[in-house]
């Protein structure tokens, strides 16, 4: 019996081993290719370690690299992207943590078909609303603008925050609501004072994943934004895609790194949170 | 403090779905008032009417001497404790029951004073600086409580708050909430679907069914004198025994009925209403059938079903032939030579027995 199971366990292990490789070989060659000199990397030794490493790539894909007909490198898209994540990612948030509240404490007649409405829109495939939303975006006097990506992504955001945080509400004793009202807390009181500060980890989980949503999301960016405006998805595809006489291939792999740093920042210091929030409320708290 | 009165009171959820079909009722100021009655039978509904959490259909309700129909909930007076206890996760309990007081301004000193003095009453003053998480379910129930009594309301309101409780500590909330009563002297309103509760607790018993008041009065009077079948069968345990019958004769100071197989009962009550061969339902507590001497010409012959020891009593299931229901008795604790088949008589002391009519409402007994 136990050296059955020692041989499970080994085989788990394995298994275990063998994924963790398969997913984390990529990152290593695009971080070593990264720093190795074009010379190193004509040599053809893909896999092996730099012999001596240099950040020239690197500050050539931030800096000076050619995206088109620009060389001002991708440091102007990251700033963009920064731009529109930021606000894109808080409001969709905010609106999602109310709308959760409303939909799950403060019902009304018409409040399930309200959610199954907005719930509706996570299923859109997002290809169907590109023409419509330019159309709009053209009445607003946003088309290619950052504050425009900032409306589609909100827009487009609302659907999944709304369902996560009305999902993470609905587990909240109504009791809980009924006290706070005869305390003398007011729609907002109640929200501010009670719910949200109950609501941490259904909030980190939101955060992260709409600023993954938002900060990759290319089709967007390529369609709704031009030239001023272009977020990093874009800034990276027109990179890779602008051939020189020699394709730099240690210049690629900075930027896709530098383009990719963000998020795998942000899971970082927050996964944590992200497991937590998603398994809350499957155990009695 | 503050007298409660509901006069004509309502409620629809929608137009054809009434929950609360028209309840009277005068709350005395300090009185200790327990609503009791079967799951969905609108006592919590009523509760939470007077509490404000759900709105009035129709009728008025009056807290003192103001109609409280209009009034938002944090501003009628009252405090409530939940079933669930409700408190706020995120707070200490010092910060829990200070919250009301909060939020409607009070100087801080004053409601570290009144926090303070409700955490001595209700001996909690330890757990003041602690989470809610990090308390027994006793102790969480006293800070519910101590988060009303904060609030130093004209009227409490409690839900069924010991039924999330053990049994052993359920019972020591109960004698605490009897003693806070004593000491607070406030108007309580009591909702439980626990009979024991409601008898050992109240001033008077409010019995709920299906939206209506059955009855009310004190413990005691319910028990001894239950103004319809509902509430014979509600309160007391093991319940009444309810046996089918039909008059025999009858007059205003007694009535003779023949249970099934013409075995003849008396019952002293008032039957003067009823006619010779009335469906009627006899009534009797387990407590007060008799064992008889197997002499006794008027007992009736049974056979033991089950024998329960209890210790301090003990509680025999009977079957008399010809008759469909099993009769519980409840016998001292010394009469524990009874076995399962024994032959044996037993006798209904007319005294004791009560008669129900064919709608269900008791005949007046006479003492």
């Amino acid at each position: 019996m136990d050296n059955q199971n020692k041989l499970w366990r080994v085989a788990l292990y394995a298994v275990l081993v063998y994924a963790a490789v398969y997913y984390l070989l990529p990152l290593y060659i695009m971080a070593t290719t990264s720093v190795k000199s074009m010379d190193e990397i004509r040599a053809g030794n893909l896999i092996a370690l730099p012999m001596s490493i240099t950040f020239d790539a690197w500050g050539k894909a931030w800096a000076t690299a050619c995206t088109g007909v620009e060389c001002g490198g991708l440091s102007r898209y990251f700033w963009n992207s920064v731009q529109m994540v930021i606000p894109a990612v808080l409001i969709s948030t905010t609106l999602g943590a109310i709308n959760g509240y409303v939909l799950s404490k403060w019902r009304f007649r018409g409040s399930e078909l309200t959610f199954a409405l907005i719930l509706f829109g996570v299923f859109i495939p997002f290809q169907v609303v590109l023409l419509p939303m330019a159309q709009t975006l053209g009445w607003f006097g946003m088309a290619r603008s950052v504050a425009g990506l900032v409306f589609v992504h909100v827009v487009f955001g609302i659907a999944s925050t709304t369902l996560f945080f009305r999902n993470y509400y609905v587990g909240i004793p109504d009791e809980l609501i009924k006290a706070a009202r005869l305390d003398g807390a007011g729609f907002w009181r109640i929200f501010f004072k009670v719910v949200l500060p109950m609501s941490t980890p259904i909030v980190m989980v939101v955060l992260i994943w709409q600023f993954t949503q938002i900060w990759n999301d290319f089709l967007f960016g390529v369609v709704f934004s031009s030239g001023d405006s272009q977020p990093i998805t874009v800034g990276l595809n027109n990179l890779a895609n602008t051939s020189t006489s020699v394709k730099e291939y240690n210049v690629d792999m900075a930027a896709a790194i530098i383009a990719a740093l963000p998020t795998i920042i942000v899971y970082v210091l927050a996964g944590k949170y992200f497991v937590r929030g998603l398994t809350a409320g499957a155990v009695k708290g | 403090m503050a007298s409660v009165k509901l006069k004509n009171i309502k409620k629809n959820y929608t137009k054809d779905v009434q929950v609360i079909k028209g309840v009277n009722l005068d709350i005395q100021d300090g009185e200790f008032v327990v609503f009791v009655g079967p799951s969905g039978c609108g006592k919590s509904t009523m509760l939470r009417m007077i509490a404000g959490l759900e709105d009035i259909t129709e009728g008025e309700l009056m807290i003192g001497d103001k109609v409280a129909n209009d009034i938002h909930a944090s501003k009628r007076g009252i405090a409530m404790v939940f079933q669930s206890y409700a408190l706020y996760p995120h707070m200490t309990v010092a910060e829990n029951m200070g919250f009301a007081l909060k939020l409607s301004g009070t100087p801080k000193a004053e409601i570290d004073g009144r926090v303070k003095r409700a955490a001595e009453i209700l001996q909690i003053t330890h757990l003041l600086d602690r989470k809610p998480k990090a308390l027994s379910g006793g102790q969480r129930q006293r800070v519910a409580i101590g988060r009303a009594i904060v609030r130093e309301p004209k009227v409490f309101l409690f839900d069924e708050p010991l039924s999330n409780l053990d049994a052993s500590l359920r019972l020591n909330m109960r004698v605490e909430l009897s003693k806070l009563h004593q000491d607070l002297k406030t108007t309580m309103i009591y909702v439980t679907h626990d009979q024991v509760e409601a008898m050992t607790l109240a001033d008077r018993i409010v019995v709920f069914n299906a939206g209506i008041i059955q009855q009310v009065g004190s413990p005691l009077e319910l028990y001894e004198n239950p103004s319809n079948l509902f509430v014979a069968g509600f309160l007391g345990s093991p319940k009444m025994n309810l046996l089918d019958a039909s008059v025999v004769a009858s007059d205003n100071r007694s009535a003779t009925v023949r249970l099934p197989k013409g075995i003849a009962v008396r019952a002293g009550v008032d039957a003067a209403r009823a006619k010779a061969n009335d469906r009627v339902t006899l009534g009797i507590r387990p407590e007060h059938i008799q064992l008889a001497a197997d002499a006794d010409a008027n007992a009736i012959p049974a056979r033991v079903d089950l024998i329960e020891h209890l210790g301090d009593h003990v509680l025999a299931y009977i079957e008399i032939p010809g008759i469909n229901e099993i009769i519980s008795v409840k016998l001292p604790g010394n009469s524990t030579t009874l076995k399962y088949g024994d032959a044996i008589k037993v006798v209904f002391p007319e005294a004791d027995c009560m008669l129900f009519d064919a709608e269900g409402l008791a005949f007046k007994r006479v003492r």
